[in-house]
């Protein structure tokens, strides 16, 4: 009898305490509260930081926490059962990892889209132009390997341009090239122009017109599982706010067409 | 030897042992279930993989090589000299051991790529440029996996019985031949066993190789690399690609334990 | 002279301070309990451990002095360890030529040089061997020979019959002793054995805590001990005193009885051998007799040795028979009594 008077008490002040907490902010009330966890893509980190600081601001019982990693590693990562309520990727194959497993709660949304640029170390002391430079054998030059999704992206620039690359190096993903630039090893490294723009003064970036041949969409999903599907929508509608794609056109990506 | 119960293991040890062997070895279990058998042939003869495979093979020999001749030197320095500062050095060779290696590949730009210390002085002087060469792949194996050997000579020497090197002494030996014809072959599997050590290392080796040298298929692409990016587009190719990398490795290993380790352990 | 060697070494709580001449073909035993300093003087006259001060020549070469240091194996010498410690990679031949092949003999003298000093130990035909194949013995012989066969001028013996069973002892000794006795350089033996210093040693250098405390010929110094740790190592008891006239007056009382006129500060030394041992007091000749308490015994080859506590200590040797006659068991009371002309008495 004594234990469960003593359950009646612990649950009461549970309870007593929760209104509390929910009573100290009208707008916490109503918005999103909880953890809130979201696998995004490592491109997204800044921004994405940036937005969930913003969410968190306006919503104090909200506690979000981000996973950001290469997009192929996420998507494995949830189909093995990763609690995650959001996946942003980083190109649509990885998306299609999770939706062919069926555990998106709702059909993904492009919200933005990413083009290649080519990054030299400030200065360009390798006087790199144009896409054209990556078949000048004297040039020091890194392009990403074909497996991964800026490789697939520049392959396609290159056969789209006409032009054979002579790369120095292969990278496994993109920041490990864009590294390569900030260090002044390579002449040239054909990267994205959200990663020109987070790797600071270091590294400039020279657009060219057949990046348009090969737009990389980044889509997000609320997903089938997410333990908080309230604060996921919140924060997919964030994303897709005018808000949103500001901050996301400040990192260096672009509007989704 | 054979005594009942001679062999028999103390429970206390018997059971952690079997958990080690096999937390050790079940997730290579992992890769052989996983592996695509019907594939096999068809992936091992990818045009990549003969390449990554030689180059790896012959990059963590050349790695164990330059390790032998400028690690053993080293770890005599540890284990018999007096110079100052003994402590503080040990501490510092063994930096490369908790140094992410990715961080050990851009250390590497910092002092051998073309704006690095040497390798500016290297470019303007000869011409040489280190970065994207085999020679890096090389270079950034080594740093990895020489103080592997260091250590284990370094501990090989310090339990070797010094007196035989009072013994070389008074016997007409200067200090480099007594290191020559006593030392050693007094701490030979020693020297075999860490050699063993770094060259599996080496083998294994990506992420200062990567950074380093790049990755490009015949020059610096090596079968980490290879298996790296293999998982980030077709997986199966992955598993084969590992459980190649294992079997030659370990053939490798057995084949060398028989020959050098044998007389040390009969 | 042909070493010559004086010394002053610290090394954590031992302070060596030695000085030791040996001559040509001479064997000088160094003789002292575990930790005074021997083989620490080994390893300064060897060259592997440079004295804080001091000089060491050989044959009127310095090896050491101030600012001199030659090297070890610039050192025409040759050493034994206790434990013969024989390469473990190279065969018992190698072993041998080793030290030829570092001074620039070549391949094929070293080796017949090797060969005669096998021949010479008695280990012919052991040459192809592994030193994991020798027995102790024979392992022993063959660092001798190593140490022998380039000819040194100076031979250093750390302990060398130490680490052997006490039969092989018997044969390697005797051994040791022919080679020595052909041996033309000095020879410096350390032991803690006194048995290896009297049958091995021409002169013997006793050392404790670091310093010299006594020398002399072998018989010499077993006869008249002047430490405790030499006296019961030779199985002597020491009994200092003060003489006057034909008695000795101990330090810790009693008096002993002596043939010959003392005065002044003096040992009395009484052998083992000496002591008779009685139920009742004994009547007759003898002149010192003390009714004294067996604190102990221990059998030491066809005897037991007594160890005898009271006003004046002593050490006796009886024959088993005499013993087990006697009934004596620890705490029995017995007179002990000793001529006059047994006590050894000299000067302090």
């Amino acid at each position: 009898m004594r234990v469960a008077r003593l359950l009646t008490g612990a649950v009461l002040a549970v309870a007593l305490t929760s209104c509390g907490a929910a009573d100290g902010s009208e707008d916490a009330a109503e918005g999103p509260s909880g953890t809130l966890t979201v696998f995004a893509a490592a491109s997204l980190t800044d921004v994405f930081t940036e937005l969930g600081d913003r969410l968190e601001q306006d919503n104090p019982g909200l506690d979000i926490r981000f996973n950001f990693a290469g997009s192929s590693a996420l998507a494995t990562q949830i189909v093995q059962g990763a609690p995650a309520d959001l996946f942003a990727s980083a190109n649509p194959q990885q998306m299609a990892v999770v939706t062919d497993a069926g555990l998106e709660a709702g059909e993904p949304v492009v919200f933005t889209e990413n083009v290649l640029e080519i990054a030299v170390p400030a200065g360009n002391p390798g006087g790199v132009t144009g896409l054209a430079d990556f078949a000048d054998p004297d040039l020091v030059l890194s392009v990403c390997a074909a497996a991964v999704p800026c490789g697939a992206a520049a392959a396609e620039v290159f056969e789209a341009a006409g032009i054979t690359p002579v790369p120095d190096t292969e990278e496994e993903d993109v920041r490990a090239g864009l590294t390569k630039v900030q260090l002044g090893e390579v002449d040239a490294a054909l990267v994205y122009a959200s990663d020109v723009r987070s790797a600071g003064p270091d590294v400039e970036g020279i657009p060219f017109p057949e990046a348009e041949q090969a737009i990389n969409e980044y889509p997000l999903c609320v997903l089938e599982d997410a333990p908080n599907p309230a604060a996921a929508q919140a924060f997919a509608d964030l994303v897709l706010s005018d808000e949103g794609r500001a901050a996301l056109a400040d990192a260096g990506f672009r509007p989704s067409s | 030897m054979s005594r009942p119960g001679a062999g028999r293991v103390p429970l206390p040890l018997a059971v952690p042992a079997a958990l080690a062997v096999a937390f050790l070895v079940l997730p290579l279990v992992g890769l052989l279930v996983r592996a695509p058998w019907s594939s096999l042939g068809e992936q091992l003869t990818a045009p990549g993989v003969g390449q990554a495979l030689r180059l790896s093979l012959l990059s963590a020999t050349a790695a164990t090589a330059v390790s032998l001749v400028l690690g053993v030197p080293l770890a005599w320095v540890l284990a018999r000299s007096r110079i100052r500062g003994r402590t503080v050095l040990r501490a510092l060779v063994t930096v490369p051991l908790v140094l992410p290696p990715v961080v050990g590949g851009v250390a590497l730009f910092l002092v051998l790529g073309r704006q690095g210390i040497v390798g500016s002085w290297l470019e303007d002087a000869f011409g040489i440029t280190v970065p994207f060469t085999t020679a890096a792949v090389v270079v950034a194996q080594t740093f990895v996996a020489m103080p592997f050997l260091v250590v284990s000579v370094e501990g090989a020497l310090r339990a070797a019985d010094a007196r035989f090197e009072d013994v070389a002494a008074t016997l007409g030996a200067d200090r480099w031949t007594t290191f020559r014809r006593v030392t050693l072959p007094l701490v030979a599997p020693g020297v075999a066993a860490g050699a063993v050590l770094c060259w599996a290392r080496a083998l294994g080796e990506f992420g200062a190789t990567i950074t380093f040298a790049g990755n490009f298929p015949g020059t610096t692409q090596t079968m980490p690399t290879a298996v790296y990016l293999a998982l980030q587009s077709e997986p199966e190719a992955a598993v084969v690609l590992s459980l190649v990398l294992l079997a030659v490795s370990l053939a490798t290993l057995l084949l060398l334990r028989d020959r050098w380790l044998g007389r040390a352990t009969p | 002279m042909t070493l010559s060697a004086q010394m002053a070494v610290q090394r954590g709580s031992l302070a060596l301070d030695v000085a030791v001449e040996v001559a040509d073909g001479e064997v000088l035993a160094v003789l002292g309990p575990n930790g005074a300093g021997k083989s620490t003087l080994l390893r300064v006259l060897a060259g592997l451990l440079p004295a804080d001060a001091g000089r060491v020549a050989v044959d009127g070469t310095t090896w050491d002095d101030d600012g001199v240091h030659l090297p070890p194996h610039r050192r025409p010498l040759g050493m034994v360890f206790q434990d013969a410690l024989l390469f473990p990679h190279l065969s018992v031949a190698e072993n041998v030529a080793f030290g030829l092949r570092t001074r620039g003999h070549g391949r094929t003298a070293a080796r017949a040089a090797a060969d005669g000093w096998l021949a010479r130990v008695g280990l012919d035909g052991l040459g192809g061997r592994r030193p994991a194949e020798l027995s102790g013995g024979q392992a022993q012989r063959a660092a001798l020979a190593r140490a022998l066969v380039g000819d040194p001028a100076l031979l250093l013996l750390d302990e060398p019959l130490s680490a052997l069973d006490a039969r092989t002892r018997l044969t390697v000794r005797a051994e040791l002793r022919r080679h020595l006795a052909e041996f033309a350089g000095s020879t410096v033996l350390v032991t803690h054995d006194p048995v290896d210093a009297m049958a091995l040693a021409d002169r013997v250098v006793v050392v404790e805590e670091g310093r010299v405390v006594q020398t002399g010929t072998p018989t010499d110094v077993g006869r008249r001990p002047r430490t405790d740790y030499v006296a019961r190592l030779v199985g002597v008891s020491l009994l200092p005193g003060v003489g006057e006239g034909r008695t000795v007056q101990l330090d810790d009382g009693g008096e002993v009885a002596v043939a010959e006129e003392v005065t002044g500060p003096v040992f009395a030394a009484v052998r083992p051998e000496s002591v008779a041992l009685f139920l009742a007091r004994p009547v007759g000749s003898p002149r010192n007799v003390w009714p004294l308490r067996l604190a102990g015994a221990v059998p030491h080859g066809t005897t037991v040795r007594c160890e005898l506590a009271g006003a004046v200590p002593l050490v006796a040797d009886v024959t088993a028979t005499a013993f087990a006659e006697l009934g004596l068991a620890p705490g029995s009371e017995v007179w002990a009594a000793v001529k006059a002309s047994e006590v050894a008495v000299y000067a302090r």
